[in-house]
């Protein structure tokens, strides 16, 4: 099964769990299968159309899933995939 | 759906910490916030500055996703909780603008300083609600309670 590492500000929504295994052997399965698991997910993995949101980050082993097949990326057995949360903002302006 | 307010104790090391960081920068500062968490009240024991890799440094701040898996690799090793993320706001009021609500994550703590010729004048905190919201925290020191710092008061005018 593949590691998937849970972002500080998700664990909330995983019952606190930070790691969790996950048996997919695509990125789009395994968040089907992890927004399956814990509904509360799926507003932040997944945008109106299904797709990973501009703000969120996947990671498989070290390479972006942007770089890679996007949502096909090909998991293994022994991937750790990390979720990482986009931090940005801008300042205030009146 | 009402929330319980959030409290943020900062010590006076950390608010200079951060006050360093951000008064002589004329470009956003950014880092993480990492502590302790009871309940609702969250203690700040350790910041970590991180680079601002926005295009435009003086109007926006953006983390790189390396420095954000190591500083959760930070916190887990040393048994502390990834609380927040704090940043500068050159000229500008310590009020979460709208690319900072549509960027901002659930959980975490956001943590604004306001900067105007070169001096930190106002620190406050923001938490997104269950509605994608900002709620405001309830900022305060550490060193004496009683000289809190919340966002309605400018700093450093009420912390002596």
């Amino acid at each position: 099964m593949a590691t998937v590492i849970i972002p500080t500000p998700l664990r909330k929504f995983t019952n606190n769990n930070s790691k969790l295994a996950i048996q997919a052997s695509s990125i789009s399965e395994m968040i089907h299968h992890l927004t399956n698991d814990f509904p509360e997910l799926k507003k932040h993995l997944l945008d109106a159309n299904g797709k990973v949101p501009s703000f969120i980050n996947i990671f498989v082993d070290d390479d972006d899933i942007r770089n890679l097949q996007q949502e096909q990326t090909v998991i293994k057995e022994n991937s750790t995939v990390s979720i990482v949360p986009a931090i940005a903002g801008g300042a205030y302006r009146i | 759906m009402s929330q319980n307010k959030l409290i943020l104790f900062l010590d006076r090391a950390i608010i200079e910490q951060l006050e360093s960081a951000a008064a002589y920068n004329t470009d956003e500062v950014c880092g993480f916030l990492l502590g302790h968490e009871d309940k609702f009240v969250r203690t700040i024991t350790r910041i970590i500055p991180v680079d601002n890799i926005a295009a435009d440094k003086k109007d926006a701040f953006q983390i790189a996703s390396k420095d954000y898996l190591k500083a959760e690799r930070f916190a887990d090793v040393n048994n502390l909780q990834l609380l927040g993320v704090y940043h500068s706001h050159p000229n500008c009021p310590a009020i979460p603008s709208e690319q900072d609500r549509l960027a901002a994550q659930p959980y975490f703590s956001y943590l604004i300083l306001s900067v105007t010729d070169k001096k930190v004048t106002s620190i406050r905190s923001w938490s997104l609600n269950d509605s994608f919201q900002f709620d405001e925290d309830f900022l305060m020191s550490t060193n004496n309670i009683n000289q809190h710092i919340n966002g309605y008061r400018n700093y450093p005018n009420t912390a002596a």
